[in-house]
């Protein structure tokens, strides 16, 4: 099947002789054999010249594209477009369906009688000959199009198969490819029929059986077929047309079934089609390797160089060398497209010859885009176009030349401005792969102006989404400034449809490139200004957690914020932002009498009514933090929460809130206040959720694939301030908790715990507990090493909660299993695991729980612990259930580690220095230089160092920046002094741990583990 | 890889359909009338490629006539947009000045369509 390829020099005139269209049809599916075809192109005027007549036009009027007004009737037989007639039973089917006037009834009453006649036809004695047998089923196959059953005629079309007219063959395959489902019987009849066909050595006949087993493309003819068709496509003496359609029809059967096509001894000879004389075998076999080698790229490898040679060939041929080929001065545009695609499977040729010879191909095809066109013709330059496009998908494949990509860029650059808005798009589009390629990035940045304007001027939103696309493709700390603003500039007057991705792009630019972090804040708030209903909460969630965990940021913030909410109207996610870092930091601005406490508060409660529940559960939180940040607000703030519109709204979370922040305000101690609502602690550094966001949004799509390209290449250009850990993939808290009480363990019931340690707890735990987790995460287990409660692990199943404590050598843990859903686990067991070693060092008693837990259920496991002698490793609990008919499994890290037998031990420094001195040998003392890994705060570190175990000793070193401990761990056998001494560095962020022990293995150990925490 | 060609009118009635991937009846008369109305709404000065779904549309208009190729994003855009004009060429050669009434030829066009654009894919 030639593709008929016009030769624009000859003024249009086609290559294939058309003189009335039949032989048209005659190349399209059968070039070398016109002899048994019988088109009758006579039948083809009468049809068109009755249905006008019908609908009243005239053959004259049909002029060029447009429609004839009335012949496209509403009628449904236009609807469905089919139209079978050209041949047969044109009458019939001018009456049926050419008669817009007629109703319905009228139609279904002639095609009744129709299927009357052509069943008695079909029932009489009198054998039919070929050509009404044909006439009939063709008829069927258009009532059927029409819209209505047929429940006969299969039998006659399968006989046509067998005939040996082309005409009565062709009708009988298209009825079976529309009509034939796998009705066994005739499926084995119809194989047959084709079988022979393949046989048959016809090439006609050949094609038309390949062309019903590729549309059909079943899996029992992929069954059936399989085999046989890999033999034709390579036989020596099958003619080229067969062994086009043999090559697509196995494309076909591999795409819809691809296992029942195996790759065999074949594959190296249909490499070889790619030498083939005929250009139409060499396209199809391209199609063909392309797919296959996707999958089994070794198999197909010889193809690159054959495709290489091929490619040459074809790049370097004159305009005219490949006669029907060459379409508008293009010599097989689409051939060349199909072969660099192919090259596309591969990574650059290692033969340095081939490799030589694409490079010369690839350099041609870029000249020739910088000479002057062949033709004026909008096709020629299209065609040039869509081959140098797909050149420059290889080159950027490659990504190793840098000669080319620069070449290829600065072509691009051209056609940025070019008048032709495909052009422009599709130029935007290949420089956004561009940028992600460090021999390309700086090339591309050039273009920045011409990108900005684009995102002004264009009049297509997909072109400025490309646009958009490109800048922040090719950000990077020297143009991010520039790039944010423009795009927060541009964001003003966005369309819909693409805001929010772009408020994604502005927030994890204005982080990764964040130099000065009050451009950071700025830039968000900004965003939310212009676009607060795009902006998930992902985005100011982000926001919380940089301002928290950056110090230097705070009170640039708090101070913003309080700006911007003076606005007489601002969204709602400000009100939120606003709200959360005030209640933080709203003191370190309380000093300015314009924004004092009475101010703060008043201004955040003047937007309390207009907000949405979630919003006024955040609020509370604010207040109540007010209340221990500023106690001069405390009976403003009581008022207000006792105000009926709190105590008792019909929301119940608002409800709960306003009741126990006032309770908590009236009855705690202002130490307990301070403890209880003491600013957050930083969050985990994790990896950006809006990152995440953007690349779930996105898909398997560009942006994501540019992303990881950055990534890869390090912190040149991705220096950003956070090379983001992979394995933390956790989301903020769903709600918006201030406090982070929801997750509190399940243990801590009846009054409120008096006691501050346990509170600190509590309250470091909030952050991470929500976080999904995956199963044995060293993070969890290095949050229990401070501290005894929290949740260990938790998933949309399962959550498990700890609660234990330890005195001297022993220990009792409880371990709380929580049933989720709604639906019972079954035989659950949990299982402790330890390794040889550690049995030998550590004793663990348990009793084994009900193997049952009912849907919102919690049961208890309690494990008796005894410390034989120090220990390095952490047992493992593994716990197997069945939940609805699934297995699960899942292992932790049980939290069990050396410290947890620290007793705390009081001493005056003399004393502290004479033990230090008396533990001097290198054996006994560990050091540990590390960067910190959290802000440097005194406060959480004495915490840290308490919940460690050891006593922390004041006024005992004479730098009062340092850190001493001590205590002594207990085992059965002995027990261990040990001593500590932490020296914190600000300005280098770094720590110095020293310690010191009686023992090697115990220093070290502890030491490895206190390394951890800060 | 193409994933489905379609021939619309103004009006929105398809004249011809053909998917390389299954999608079901009823799904295909949504995704169609979607299409042409994602293709109708836009002027000339806008680009003719659309991103649709998963899909990105290459889009030709013929007088009344739309010639859509919904395309996975590896294809190459200025290919197939010029192909849909190689198409319609051939489709002008067999009917001497085509026009959408003779695409309702059904038996003509799919033998020619699927003679051309099998390879395409």
């Amino acid at each position: 099947m030639r593709l008929p390829h016009r030769d624009g020099g000859a003024g249009g005139t086609a290559v294939t002789s058309v003189e009335n269209g039949a032989a048209l049809r005659e190349s399209s599916c059968h070039p070398s054999n016109g002899n048994t075809v019988t088109v009758r192109p006579s039948r083809y005027e009468t049809v068109r010249w009755l249905v006008q007549r019908q609908s009243g036009g005239s053959i004259g009027e049909r002029d060029g594209c447009s429609e004839t007004p009335g012949a496209v009737s509403k009628s449904r037989a236009q609807l469905h477009s089919p139209l079978l007639a050209g041949r047969t039973g044109g009458l019939f089917w001018a009456e049926v369906v050419a008669s817009p006037g007629k109703s319905k009834e009228a139609e279904i009453k002639r095609i009744n009688k129709e299927l009357a006649n052509i069943r008695s036809k079909f029932k009489g004695d009198k054998a039919l000959d070929g050509y009404s047998k044909k006439k009939y089923v063709c008829k069927l196959l258009f009532i059927f199009l029409l819209g209505h059953d047929i429940d006969f005629g299969h039998m006659e079309a399968v006989n046509l198969l067998s005939s040996n007219r082309y005409t009565e063959k062709q009708i009988g395959y298209l009825f079976i490819s529309v009509l034939v489902n796998s009705n066994s019987e005739l499926i084995r009849l119809i194989n047959n029929a084709i079988k022979n066909d393949l046989a048959s050595r016809n090439p006609t006949f050949m094609g038309l059986a390949l062309h019903c087993i590729a549309n059909v493309g079943s899996r029992e003819m992929a069954e059936a077929f399989a085999g046989e068709i890999p033999k034709i496509l390579v036989a020596g003496d099958t003619m080229d047309s067969a062994k086009q359609s043999a090559a697509l029809c196995l494309l076909r059967l591999y795409r819809t079934s691809p296992h029942l096509v195996p790759t065999g001894d074949w594959a190296s000879r249909v490499v070889h089609l790619l030498n083939d004389q005929h250009l139409g075998v060499v396209t199809a076999a391209t199609s063909l390797i392309t797919t296959l080698a996707q999958k089994n790229p070794e198999e197909f490898k010889t193809s690159v160089s054959l495709a290489v040679s091929r490619l040459s060939r074809i790049v370097t041929s004159a305009s005219t060398d490949l006669q029907d080929y060459t379409y508008y001065f293009v010599p097989a545009p689409w051939l060349s497209v199909k072969l660099l695609r192919l090259l596309q499977c591969y990574p650059p040729p290692e033969d340095p010859a081939v490799r030589g010879r694409l490079t010369e191909c690839l350099e041609t095809i870029l000249n020739k885009a910088q000479e002057p066109p062949k033709s004026k013709k909008v096709q020629h330059s299209n065609a040039k176009n869509a081959v140098l496009f797909e050149a420059i998908s290889l080159i950027i494949h490659h990504d190793s030349e840098p000669n080319l990509l620069v070449r290829a860029c600065n072509q691009l650059g051209q056609f940025l401005q070019h008048r032709e808005t495909n052009l422009r798009y599709l130029a935007l589009e290949s420089m956004c792969a561009l940028a992600s390629s460090e021999f390309s990035h700086e090339a591309v940045k050039t273009h920045i102006e011409t990108v900005i304007a684009a995102l002004k001027t264009e009049r297509d939103v997909s072109v400025r989404q490309r646009a958009v696309d490109l800048l922040y493709a090719m950000c990077d700390r020297s143009n991010a400034q520039q790039i944010v603003a423009e795009m927060l500039s541009y964001l003003e007057t966005a369309d819909y449809s693409i805001r929010e991705e772009i408020v994604l792009k502005v927030a994890i630019l204005a982080e990764k490139y964040a130099v000065d972090y009050t451009w950071y804040v700025d830039t968000i708030l900004n965003l939310i200004r212009i676009a607060g209903d795009y902006v998930s909460e992902e985005v100011w969630y982000r926001v919380i957690q940089i301002v928290i965990n950056r110090d230097d940021v705070q009170g640039y913030a708090a101070k913003t914020v309080f700006e911007s909410l003076q606005a007489p109207a601002c969204h709602e996610n400000l009100v939120k932002v606003g709200g959360y870092i005030l209640g933080e930091f709203g003191n370190l601005i309380a000093g300015d009498p314009r924004s004092s406490p009475l101010v703060q508060f008043n201004l955040l409660h003047s937007k309390f009514h207009l907000c949405s529940v979630p919003t006024r559960a955040l609020l509370l939180s604010t207040y109540i933090k007010f209340v221990n940040l500023f106690p001069e607000v405390k009976p403003t703030i009581q008022d207000v929460l006792r105000s009926d519109s709190q105590l008792r709204n019909a929301d119940a979370e608002l409800q709960q809130r306003a009741v126990e922040y006032l309770r908590l305000s009236t009855v705690a101690s202002t130490d307990i206040l301070a403890t209880v609502l003491e600013e957050m602690p930083p969050f985990p550094e994790r990896e950006s959720s809006i990152l995440a966001k953007l690349k779930k949004k996105k898909g398997p799509g560009t942006v994501m694939g540019l992303e990881e390209g950055k990534r890869e290449r390090g912190p040149d250009i991705n220096g950003g301030p956070e090379p983001a850990p992979a394995s933390a993939t956790s989301t903020p808290s769903p709600s918006a908790d201030l406090l982070g009480l929801g997750a509190v363990p399940p243990a801590p019931a009846g009054p409120p715990p008096s006691s501050g340690g346990l509170l600190v707890d509590v309250f470091s735990d909030s952050p991470s507990a929500v976080a999904p987790l995956a199963p044995g995460s060293e993070d969890n287990f290095a949050r229990f090493v401070c501290k005894n409660n929290g949740v260990l692990f938790e998933n949309q199943l399962l959550q498990i909660g700890l609660k234990s404590e330890f005195r001297q050598n022993l220990g009792r843990m409880f371990i709380f299993y929580g049933n989720k859903t709604s639906t019972q686990f079954l035989n659950f067991t949990p299982t402790l695991i330890c390794s040889d070693d550690l049995q030998a060092n550590l004793s663990l008693q348990t009793k084994p729980v009900d193997p049952t837990v009912d849907g919102g259920a919690q049961v208890q496991q309690v494990v008796n612990i005894e410390c034989v002698s120090d220990f390095t490793e952490a047992p493992v609990l593994n716990i197997q259930f069945r939940y609805g008919g699934t297995f699960q499994n899942v292992s932790v890290k049980l939290p069990i580690t050396l410290n947890k037998f620290f007793q705390p031990t009081e001493m005056a420094s003399q004393d502290f220095f004479q033990r230090w001195k008396q533990l001097s040998s290198p054996q006994q003392e560990v050091q540990n230089i590390f960067k910190a890994k959290h802000p440097m705060d005194t406060e959480i570190t004495k915490a840290k160092i308490i919940g460690f175990g050891s006593a922390l000793l004041e006024e005992v070193d004479p730098n009062p920046a340092n850190f001493v401990g001590a205590g002594i761990i207990h085992t059965r056998t002995t027990q261990i002094g040990c001593l500590l001494r932490l020296e914190p560095n600000l300005q280098a962020q770094m720590y110095r741990l020293t310690l010191r022990t009686s023992k090697e293995t115990v220093s070290q150990r502890l030491c490895a583990l206190l390394s951890e925490q800060f | 890889m193409i994933k489905f060609f379609l021939m619309v009118n103004k009006q929105g009635q398809t004249r011809l359909s053909k998917y390389y991937e299954h999608v079901d009846i009823n799904k295909r008369t949504i995704l169609e009338t979607e299409v042409i109305k994602s293709c109708l709404s836009r002027s000339s000065e806008q680009c003719s490629f659309v991103e649709y779904k998963d899909f990105k549309l290459i889009y030709r208009q013929y007088a009344a006539l739309f010639i859509v190729v919904g395309v996975n994003d590896t294809e190459n855009e200025m290919a197939i947009y010029e192909f849909i004009h190689n198409f319609v060429e051939v489709l002008d050669e067999y009917f001497s000045r085509v026009s959408e009434l003779d695409v309702s030829f059904f038996n003509a066009v799919s033998q020619a369509f699927h003679s051309i654009w099998q390879n395409t894919g």
